[in-house]
């Protein structure tokens, strides 16, 4: 090349093609993004965050959190649980399907504890054929769509995120590095606020070995009155303050709390789609939540 | 128009000595305080707890104050400092309004110190390499638009019109930052767009700042480099072309990590342009091949093992980013130490010891003294080599590691955090190793701009108290 201006042009080029898929393209498709409505419930999603969630968020920016937590679940597949929901009037027929689909299930017992979890198949097609099993039997039955993952079966959410979730925030923090947990969903966990206020003033008290570092300057130390606020953390052992001190969350702790009990990415979109199990179904059967109970 | 006769290489070196010292002055010192914010942040996986109660020192602030002050601090004002340095050189002309560049130079460094306070006290964005605020952003944007017009200057006033490789690669480099920067600011700060498109954005930014820029500064700085410090013809002009169309065209797609909440035609794109990177950097790497064979200067830790190093690395970091596009890769690596590993051997390993290489060449040359204490290049090229290595390799093997374990539901976070304890040892060593060399770096480039002005100011004294001529003295 001989001029300045054929590199420029060369540089143009290259730039403006990357400049039109990467900045451009996204925001035609995604960016006039409104709320979507969910499936099975038809709810909008996602909703604005309420006001001191969203000044939680910028908490959460300030102090730099993304460095060691991601906003993204994975996810690696989807399987379908079918479950038996009535047995209905022929138990000996539903029983001799349930012998054929999963023999350990094929005892009367099983039709007093209904719903049951009857099978995991990994598509729609084997889906259907267990389902038409059951309901020949004279059954009813039930099918769900599950996603899977290690994400999820470490209770880090029902599904994949998507772009959805990120509708309202300002800025979107999907992050990058994992060298804590993910929480996209942090506020479906079973962790209440004051759970997370003692976890952010001294990590290692709630979670041993715990090797996030502590945020004890989102609280503030007092003296105690005669009554001990309600506010003050119950801490204990090491972390505890001296007799005739207390420790209360400052309006920051408080906004940073309010938005991670916010982080909830669980309705079932068309994007990805996920069932939750029949109604009384036990929540081990599908729901991972409770692998996360610390 | 027609061209200016040549002026001699002394006379143009001269005339990018004001510049060229606030440019490398302030990059040796943004370097050497990126390293200590590096070593901070790498220091508090040992104990949570060191300097936690600071909200300054929070890992959230030290962290991007470490990576803003690497790119934004070091890596920018050096390849801007050897890319005005090749503008000149190669086109036999001085320099363009030193003065004006100088103040464009400082110009930037106060924008680097706003920002750095900006992260520290909690403004940052939010969006990783983008993370100096507003305020901080528009005065580096400005001073760089300044010095890259006073850059196009000395291009347009070039005596020698042909243009060598290095000049394509500095000037598509000069148009390219203002671009991306500006796109970056005005879409993720001054008029937002709205949900994930943010992060496409930021993807984008980074992979063309970390993916495009810095390859197309550094290769500048090869292609001059490695046939001078041989003696011998750059291999070839038409690799170099081939080098530098593929990279700009592949490069800046790279930015989309495979595992984005975005639409997946993006992270696949991303991933594909990550193995065609492939292309320019194995051509890159016979061309030094070929450049140095049969060369019979040994490089001695001087200039050219610097470069040779950096080249390779920058060559290793590729094959990496195209390894971690695998989805059966990136499923592991993925979020973890390994992408930190994979930005520490690129920043490092590639970018600042080939702009070391450039500089220990230039600086003498520009003051036209031998560097004040010659040992410490030597000493400056091991600490960078071995502190590089010892960053790099822990890193990319605890990231697999720690990938791994987040892949098995049974491993409490504890616990994964316990696996990685051993590599984060190993890299904090690699840590305090950079910041040691990057300090003899430091102290070299001081010292040498010290003695520099004070001899300008003894000349300066001395005309001042020299006797008048009889023939000066005017009746
Ligand atoms: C240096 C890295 C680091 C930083 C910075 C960090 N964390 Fe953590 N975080 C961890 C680690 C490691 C764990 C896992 C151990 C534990 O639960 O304490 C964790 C766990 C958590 C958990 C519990 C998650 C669960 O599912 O049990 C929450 C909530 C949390 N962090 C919130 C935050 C918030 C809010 C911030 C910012 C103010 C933050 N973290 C900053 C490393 C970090």
């Amino acid at each position: 090349m001989k001029s300045a201006a054929l590199v420029f042009l060369a540089a143009f080029l290259a730039l403006s093609a990357s400049w039109g898929g990467f900045v451009l393209a996204p925001q035609l498709q995604l960016g006039r993004g409104a709320q979507a409505k969910a499936l099975i419930t038809e709810d909008l999603y996602p909703l604005a965050r309420p006001g001191l969630a969203r000044q939680g968020l910028e908490i959460y920016r300030a102090n730099g959190c993304m460095y060691c937590h991601t906003q993204q679940v994975r996810q690696e597949g989807t399987h379908v649980e079918i479950y038996l929901t009535e047995g209905g009037t022929n138990a000996a027929g539903v029983l001799a399907a349930l012998q054929r689909l999963s023999p350990a299930l094929a005892r009367s017992e099983t039709l007093d504890s209904l719903p049951v979890k009857v099978v995991e198949v990994e598509d729609m097609v084997a889906a259907d054929r267990a389902l038409k099993t059951l309901k020949d039997a004279g059954g009813k039955a039930e099918t769900v769509i599950v996603p899977t993952g290690a994400d999820l079966a470490r209770g880090w959410g029902r599904r994949r995120t998507v772009a959805q979730d990120f509708l309202y925030d300002q800025p979107v923090q999907p992050g990058v590095m994992r060298i804590g947990p993910d929480l996209a969903n942090i506020g479906l966990r079973p962790y209440d606020a004051d759970w997370h206020y003692r976890h952010l003033y001294a990590p290692a008290s709630v979670v041993e070995n715990s090797k996030m570092p502590p945020y004890r300057y989102l609280f503030e130390k007092r003296k105690a009155g005669a009554e001990p606020s309600p506010e003050a953390l119950k801490l204990s052992g090491a972390a505890a303050p001296e007799d005739g001190y207390e420790i209360v969350p400052k309006a920051e702790a408080k906004a940073l709390v309010a938005y991670l009990l916010n982080l909830r990415a669980e309705a079932p979109l068309f994007e990805s789609p996920y069932t939750p199990p029949p109604a009384s179904a036990p929540a081990t059967n599908a729901a991972p939540t409770t692998a996360a109970v610390p | 128009m027609t061209a200016p006769s040549p002026t001699s290489p002394p006379e143009i070196d001269s005339s990018g000595r004001l510049p060229l010292f606030i440019l490398f002055g302030g990059a040796a010192f943004w370097l050497v305080l990126s390293s200590v914010f590096g070593l901070l942040a790498s220091i508090k996986f040992h104990g949570p707890g060191f300097l936690a109660d600071s909200p300054m020192l929070t890992y959230g602030r030290v962290y991007p104050a470490w990576a803003n002050l690497l790119v934004f601090g070091f890596c920018i004002p050096a390849g801007l400092g050897v890319g005005l340095w090749l503008l000149a050189r190669l086109g036999r002309a001085p320099l363009a309004r030193p003065w004006l560049i100088a103040v464009g130079a400082k110009l930037w460094h106060i924008g680097v110190f706003v920002g750095l306070l900006g992260i520290l006290s909690g403004d940052s964005t939010g969006h990783t390499w983008l993370e100096l605020p507003r305020y901080a952003a528009v005065i580096l944007f400005c001073a760089f638009v300044f010095i890259a017009l006073w850059a196009f200057a000395t291009h347009r006033a070039r005596a020698d019109r042909d243009l060598h490789p290095s000049q394509w690669f500095v000037l598509a480099a000069l148009f390219w930052f203002p671009w991306i920067y500006s796109t970056a600011i005005l879409l993720l700060e001054v008029f937002p767009v709205r949900g994930i498109v943010q992060a496409s954005i930021a993807w984008w930014f980074a992979g063309n700042l970390l993916g495009v820029w810095l390859p197309l500064v550094g290769l500048a700085a090869f292609c001059y480099f490695v046939p001078k410090l041989t003696e011998r013809p750059l291999q070839s002009r038409y690799l170099a072309l081939f080098a530098f169309w593929t990279l700009i065209l592949f490069g800046t797609w790279t930015g989309i990590p495979s595992g984005a909440p975005l639409p997946a035609w993006m992270p696949t794109l991303s991933g594909a342009a990550a193995w065609l990177m492939l292309v320019p950097l194995l051509t890159v790497a016979v061309m030094l091949v070929q450049t140095i064979s049969g060369a019979k200067t040994p490089c001695a830790g001087g200039p050219l093992c610097y470069v040779k190093f950096g080249t390779w690395s920058l060559v290793l970091s590729g094959v990496l980013l195209a390894v971690a596009a695998l989805p059966q890769v990136s499923r592991v690596t993925e979020f973890t130490w390994f992408n930190h590993a994979e930005n520490a051997l690129r920043i490092y390993g590639f970018f600042a010891m080939t702009m070391f290489g450039a500089a220990y060449y230039i600086l003498p040359r520009v003051t036209g003294a031998e560097w004040p204490v010659a040992r410490f290049v030597r000493g400056h090229f091991w600490c960078g080599v071995v502190g590089t290595l010892l960053l790099f390799a822990p890193l990319a093997i605890g990231g697999v590691v720690q990938g791994a374990r987040w892949l098995n539901p049974e491993i409490t976070p504890v616990d994964v955090s316990k696996a990685t304890l051993m590599f984060l040892r190993l890299s904090t060593l690699g840590d305090l190793l950079l910041l040691l060399g990057n300090l003899l770096f430091l102290v070299n480039v001081f010292a040498l701009i010290a003695r520099h002005c004070r001899a300008m100011v003894r000349v300066l004294y001395a005309d001042a108290v020299a006797p008048l001529e009889p023939s000066e003295v005017k009746p």
